[in-house]
C-alpha cells in the first residue's frame, strides 16, 4: 500500500496507478486524484464527493431503500429487500457496481468485491458523471435541495415512528399504503416547491396543524353563515379549477384525515417530489455518467496512467452496459437510457469535432463549436424528452436502427409508420421524445370536483391519451383514495368530452350483496 | 475534494425491521405455504427453513397505470426487415407490453409467484404460530439440574470480598454496649459521688473519699477503653447459595400400532405427526424425551429406527401397549417430575374385546397423570370399537384428551393444529 503511494507520488505523471486488479484505500485515493483532475480540465463542475466502500450485504440494504442512506420503515422496502437478497443468492442478478445520492457532499456507494478497475469506472461514473449532472441540470437545481436531503430524511423517519408508537403500526402502515398507491401523483409539476429543510419542517409542524384545522372548517361548515344566503343558489365548484397533485389535495382538503396522517401525506409527497426529476432524466443522467466515464477513463489511458489490461476490463463492462438487444430479442426490456443516452451525447461530440454534410444541415448552431461547452448546455437546460427531441441525430436512429410502429386497436394490423430513413427521421425523434414525456407515460388523472355540499364525494377525472384507457389497477387505487378521503370516490375517464368509463369506489353498479361483500375488503375510512 | 469512508464495518441489518414487516403482514400466506410445506416435506428435514412462494398479485403496490387499447406508437430499436408502410399482423401478447417495459418483461418470462426464502426459526414460529399447550406446564426438581446463586442472609464465615460492613459494625457496637454497660453505670455513679464531694466546702471534704473515687474511677476508664472496637466475631459475611433451578421437562410417549393392517404408508404419516409433536413440545420444554413403544399382539420399547422402520405382522391388542406405558410411568417417568403427553396413532383395528380393556387402563392408570393424550387414526375406513371407547374416555377428560381422524397425508398439520389451537380459557 504505502509502495504504491510513494513510488506514484515521486512519479505524478509517468506510469499506471496500478497494476493488479486489488484495491487499496490509498489506490482509491490515488485514483479519485487523476480522475479529478481530468474531470476538471474537462470543466465539471461537482459538488465534494463522498466515497463510501460498503459490502454487498450493505448494497442490498440500500438497494432496498430506494438508495437513499436512511429511510422510515415500511413492509414494500422489506418486500424489496427480500426479492433483492433472493435474486442475487440465486445468482439471478448481480448488484449494480454503484449507488449514487443526490445529496451535498455527493455520497457515491463502491461494492467491496469489485476489482480496481471497476472502482474507477464507479468513481468515474458516479463522482464525476452523476455527480456533475445532479449539480448542473436545471430541474435538480431547481426541483430539489441536495444540501438537505439527508436531514429531511431523517425527520420523516423520526417522525413516522413516533406516529407508529402513538397510533399503532397498523394505521400508519395503511396510510403511507394508501400515499405510495399515488405518489406519482403527489408532484407539482410546473410550481417550484420549497426548499425542504428538517429543522424548519418541524418548526412549522404545530402552525400548519393549526392553520389547516382552520381552513377545513371553513371548508365543510355546515352552518349557514348569516348574509350568505345568495351563495347557495350558485354554488362554486370546488376545486375552482382541476388539481393534478392529488396528494397535496387530500392533504389539504381530506376531511376526516387527523393531522398525523395529514403530516404522513406531506412527506411522501415531498419525496415523490424529490424523486421527480430523477424520472424525467433517466436517459439524459445515465447518459452523462457513461459518456463522462468513458472519456475519463480513455483520457487516463491515453495519458498511460492505466495498463491495457485495465482497459480491457472497462471496456468489457462498458459495452455490457451500454447493450441495446434488438426488438426482437429475448433480453429486449425496452431502450435501455444508458445506450440512448451514451449515443447521443457521444454522437453531440462528434458533431461538434468532425461535422458531416447531414450535420451541418440538421446542426447548424452546434457542428463545429466546442464540444465541451455544447453538452453543457445540452446537460443543463433539458430533460429526456426535450433533449432528444433536440439532439437526436440521424446517424444515431441509423445506428440504433430505430423504427416506429403505430398501434391502433380499431385496426388489424400495426402500422410501421417510420423507420430510420429521410423521411421518418422527424417522426421518429418526435415519437421517442414523446415516449419520454412523463404526461403521456402515465395516466393524466386530476381531481375534478368535490362535493362539499352534497355527500362530499370526490371527483376524480382521467383525460386519455389517444383513447389509452385505464390499467387493471385502477380499483385498488381507487380504495387507496377512498381510504384517504373518508368519502365516495368517483372516476371518469373521458376521451374528449365523453365519459368511457366509470370507476367508483365503494362500487354502485352491482348488487346489493355483492357490494356488501366488496365492503369487506374495502380499507376501512380513517 | 473527496472523502474516503470505509463503512464496512457499518451495521449491515439495516433491512431487518422492514423485512419482519413484510413476514408479519402477508403472516397468512406464510403460514399457508408452511402448512403445505409440512405436507410434502420428507420427514428427516422436517424443521429446516422453506422457500415461500405469494402470488404477485396479492403484494403488488397498485398505481395508475395505462390498460391495453388505444392508440399507441411506439419506437423499438433493432430494425431489421421492415420499411415505412408496412403492415405486420397483431401477435396477441407481444403488442400488449412494451412501451416504457412494463413489468412482465422484468425477469424474462415474468414472474406470477414471489418466492423467497425464510429461516429454520421463522419457519417453526409460523408453523406452530397460535398453537398453545393445553394444560400447565409443570415445573420440578430433579438431578442434574441447572444451577443459580441466590443470597441467603449473612453468615459468619465468609471471604473478605462477601463482608457486610454495616452488619459487622452493628455487631460491633452491640457487644461494645453489652461488655461496658454495668462497668459505665457504675463509672457514672462514681463520678456524681465524687463531684458531690468535690463540690462540697474546703473543710468538709473527705479527701480519702475522693482519691478512692479517682482511683476507682481511673480503673473502670481503662477496663471500659479495654474492650476492642472491632473484634474476630463480629464480622458478618453476605451468604450466598447456589439454588437448583426448577427445569421443565416433558416426556412424549409415542404409541404405534405395527400389526399387518398398518402399511408403510400409515406409518409415514403417523411419523410426521408424532414428529410434530415432538418439534412442538422441544420449542415448549427445556428438556425432552421420547420414549417409542410399538405393539401388534404384544408391546415392546424400541428405539426410533425400530419404530419407524421394522415391521411385523399379526393381530392387534392395543391394550398391551398401554399397559407397557403405565409400566414405563411408574418405573421411569413420576408423574411428579414429568409432564408426560400421550400420542397414539393406529388405524383403529383392535382385537374384538380389548377395546374396554384399554377404556379402564386409560381412565384408571394413564389420563389421571398425563398432560395430554392424543390419539389420532389413520384410516379412510369407518370407525371401531376403540374409537367408540375412546370417545367415551375423551367425554370423561376433555381437557386432556384428544382424538383426531387422518385420511391422507394433508390431513396431518391441520389436524396437528386444530389438537393444539389455542383455546380460549373459560
Amino acid at each position: 500500500m504505502f509502495d504504491h503511494f510513494s513510488s506514484s507520488s515521486d512519479s505524478q505523471a509517468e506510469g499506471p496507478i496500478s497494476t493488479s486488479s486489488e484495491w487499496t484505500f490509498e489506490l482509491i485515493r490515488e485514483y479519485d486524484r487523476a480522475i479529478a483532475e481530468i474531470a476538471e480540465e474537462f470543466g465539471l463542475d461537482t459538488y465534494p464527493n463522498q466515497i463510501e466502500v460498503i459490502s454487498s450485504e450493505q448494497m442490498m440494504d440500500a438497494y432496498s431503500s430506494v438508495g437513499m442512506p436512511v429511510g422510515y420503515n415500511h413492509w414494500s422496502f422489506g418486500k424489496q429487500f427480500i426479492s433483492v437478497e433472493n435474486n442475487y443468492q440465486r445468482g439471478l442478478m448481480g448488484l449494480a457496481y454503484e449507488i449514487v445520492i443526490n445529496s451535498n457532499p455527493c455520497i457515491a456507494y463502491l461494492m467491496e468485491e469489485n476489482t480496481m478497475t471497476m472502482q474507477a469506472l464507479v468513481i468515474a461514473h458516479a463522482c464525476y458523471g452523476h455527480n456533475s449532472f445532479f449539480k448542473g441540470n436545471y430541474l435538480f437545481r431547481s426541483w430539489t435541495d441536495a444540501s438537505s436531503i439527508i436531514d429531511y430524511l431523517i425527520f420523516a423517519k423520526n417522525y413516522i415512528r413516533e406516529c407508529e408508537q402513538r397510533h399503532g403500526q397498523a394505521e400508519v402502515e395503511a396510510v403511507l399504503d394508501s400515499c405510495h398507491a399515488l405518489m406519482n401523483y403527489g408532484v407539482d409539476r410546473y410550481k417550484r416547491p420549497y426548499p425542504i429543510s428538517a429543522v424548519e419542517e418541524e418548526r412549522r409542524q404545530k402552525e400548519r396543524e393549526e392553520y389547516r384545522q382552520r381552513q377545513l372548517n371553513d371548508l365543510w361548515r355546515t352552518i349557514p353563515r348569516m348574509g350568505e344566503d345568495d351563495e347557495g343558489n350558485s354554488p362554486h365548484r370546488f376545486p375552482e379549477e382541476p388539481q393534478e397533485n392529488i396528494l397535496y389535495f387530500i392533504e389539504k382538503n381530506a376531511p376526516l384525515l387527523e393531522n398525523w396522517q395529514r403530516e404522513l401525506v406531506r412527506i411522501v409527497r415531498k419525496l415523490a417530489q424529490y424523486f421527480y426529476p430523477q424520472r424525467q432524466t433517466q436517459v439524459m443522467n445515465e447518459g452523462w455518467a457513461s459518456f463522462w466515464h468513458y472519456t475519463l477513463l480513455t483520457e487516463l489511458y491515453k495519458r498511460g496512467r492505466v495498463t491495457e489490461g485495465f482497459m480491457i476490463e472497462f471496456l468489457q463492462s462498458h459495452t455490457n452496459v451500454i447493450y441495446q438487444p434488438a426488438f426482437d430479442s429475448p433480453y429486449y426490456n425496452g431502450i435501455n437510457p444508458y445506450t440512448l443516452g451514451f449515443s447521443i451525447f457521444s454522437d453531440l461530440r462528434r458533431i461538434c469535432e468532425s461535422p458531416t454534410e447531414e450535420d451541418r444541415e440538421w446542426f447548424p448552431d452546434i457542428a463545429g463549436t466546442n464540444w465541451t461547452e455544447t453538452l453543457q448546455f445540452a446537460m443543463r437546460d433539458f430533460k429526456d424528452e426535450s433533449f432528444i427531441l433536440q439532439f437526436l441525430s440521424p446517424k444515431v436512429m441509423r445506428d440504433m436502427k430505430l423504427f416506429c410502429i403505430s398501434d391502433d386497436d380499431r385496426e388489424n394490423e400495426i402500422v410501421v409508420n417510420a423507420i430510420h430513413d429521410e423521411d421518418g427521421y422527424r417522426q421518429l425523434r418526435a415519437n421517442l421524445a414523446g415516449q419520454y414525456n412523463l404526461g403521456n407515460r402515465e395516466p393524466n388523472i386530476q381531481v375534478f370536483s368535490v362535493a362539499n355540499r352534497g355527500d362530499r364525494s370526490l371527483t376524480l377525472h382521467h383525460t386519455q391519451h389517444r383513447r389509452r384507457p385505464l390499467g387493471k389497477d385502477t380499483k385498488e387505487v381507487l380504495r387507496h383514495i377512498h381510504r384517504l378521503w373518508g368519502f365516495d370516490v368517483h372516476l371518469d375517464s373521458l376521451n374528449g368530452d365523453e365519459i368511457t368509463a366509470s370507476y367508483h369506489c365503494p362500487d354502485v353498479g352491482r348488487d346489493r350483496t355483492e357490494r356488501e361483500e366488496e365492503s369487506m375488503l374495502i380499507p376501512k375510512p380513517i | 475534494m473527496s472523502y474516503i469512508i470505509d463503512r464496512r464495518l457499518n451495521g449491515k441489518n439495516k433491512s431487518t425491521v422492514n423485512r419482519q414487516r413484510f413476514l408479519q403482514r402477508y403472516k397468512a400466506h406464510i403460514k399457508k405455504a408452511v402448512g403445505e410445506a409440512m405436507n410434502s416435506r420428507s420427514i428427516t428435514d422436517m424443521e429446516k427453513g422453506e422457500r415461500i412462494s405469494i402470488p404477485t398479485r396479492d403484494i403488488s403496490e397498485p398505481v395508475f397505470s395505462h390498460g391495453p387499447g388505444g392508440h399507441v406508437d411506439r419506437v423499438l430499436p433493432g430494425n431489421k426487415q421492415f420499411s415505412t408502410g408496412d403492415r405486420i399482423p397483431r401477435q396477441g401478447q407481444q403488442s400488449g407490453s412494451g412501451g416504457g417495459g412494463g413489468n412482465a418483461s422484468d425477469s424474462g418470462e415474468g414472474m406470477d409467484e414471489f418466492v423467497f426464502q425464510i429461516s429454520q426459526e421463522e419457519f417453526l414460529d409460523f408453523m406452530f404460530e397460535g398453537l398453545q399447550l393445553p394444560n400447565m406446564v409443570k415445573r420440578r426438581l430433579a438431578g442434574n439440574e441447572s444451577f443459580q446463586v441466590v443470597r441467603a442472609g449473612i453468615s459468619n464465615e465468609g471471604t473478605p470480598g462477601r463482608l457486610n460492613v454495616v452488619r459487622s459494625l452493628k455487631a460491633a457496637h452491640a457487644r461494645r454496649i453489652a461488655l461496658t454497660g454495668s462497668k459505665r453505670r457504675n463509672l457514672h455513679l462514681l463520678e456524681e459521688e465524687l463531684e458531690q464531694e468535690q463540690s462540697k466546702d474546703v473543710t468538709l471534704r473527705d479527701q480519702r473519699r475522693i482519691d478512692l473515687l479517682q482511683r476507682e474511677i481511673a480503673d473502670l476508664r481503662s477496663r471500659v477503653k479495654r474492650v476492642p472496637f472491632l473484634d474476630d466475631f463480629d464480622l458478618k459475611y453476605n451468604l450466598l447459595i447456589k439454588q437448583p433451578r426448577p427445569r421443565s421437562r416433558a416426556v412424549m410417549f409415542c404409541l404405534m400400532d405395527v400389526s399387518g393392517s398398518m402399511n408403510q404408508a400409515t406409518k409415514d404419516m403417523a411419523k410426521r405427526f408424532f414428529l410434530l409433536l415432538y418439534l412442538f413440545l422441544q420449542r415448549s420444554y427445556e428438556y425432552t424425551e421420547v420414549v417409542f413403544i410399538r405393539h401388534h399382539t404384544s408391546a415392546k420399547e424400541v428405539d426410533e429406527e425400530e419404530f419407524f422402520y421394522s415391521r411385523e405382522t399379526g393381530g392387534t391388542i392395543v391394550s398391551s401397549a398401554l399397559k407397557l406405558m403405565r409400566t414405563v410411568m411408574r418405573e421411569r417417568y413420576p408423574a411428579s417430575e414429568w409432564n408426560i403427553y400421550g400420542a397414539q396413532a393406529s388405524d383403529g383395528d383392535n382385537w374384538n374385546d380389548d377395546s374396554s380393556t384399554c377404556h379402564k387402563i386409560l381412565i384408571d392408570d394413564i389420563m389421571p397423570h398425563v398432560q395430554y393424550y392424543s390419539y389420532v387414526e389413520i384410516t379412510p375406513r369407518d370407525h371401531q370399537a376403540l374409537w367408540e371407547e375412546y370417545e367415551s374416555v375423551k367425554a370423561l377428560f376433555p381437557e386432556h384428551f384428544a382424538m383426531e381422524q387422518i385420511v391422507d397425508v394433508q390431513d396431518i398439520y391441520p389436524v396437528f393444529r386444530q389438537l393444539f389451537s389455542q383455546k380460549v380459557s373459560a
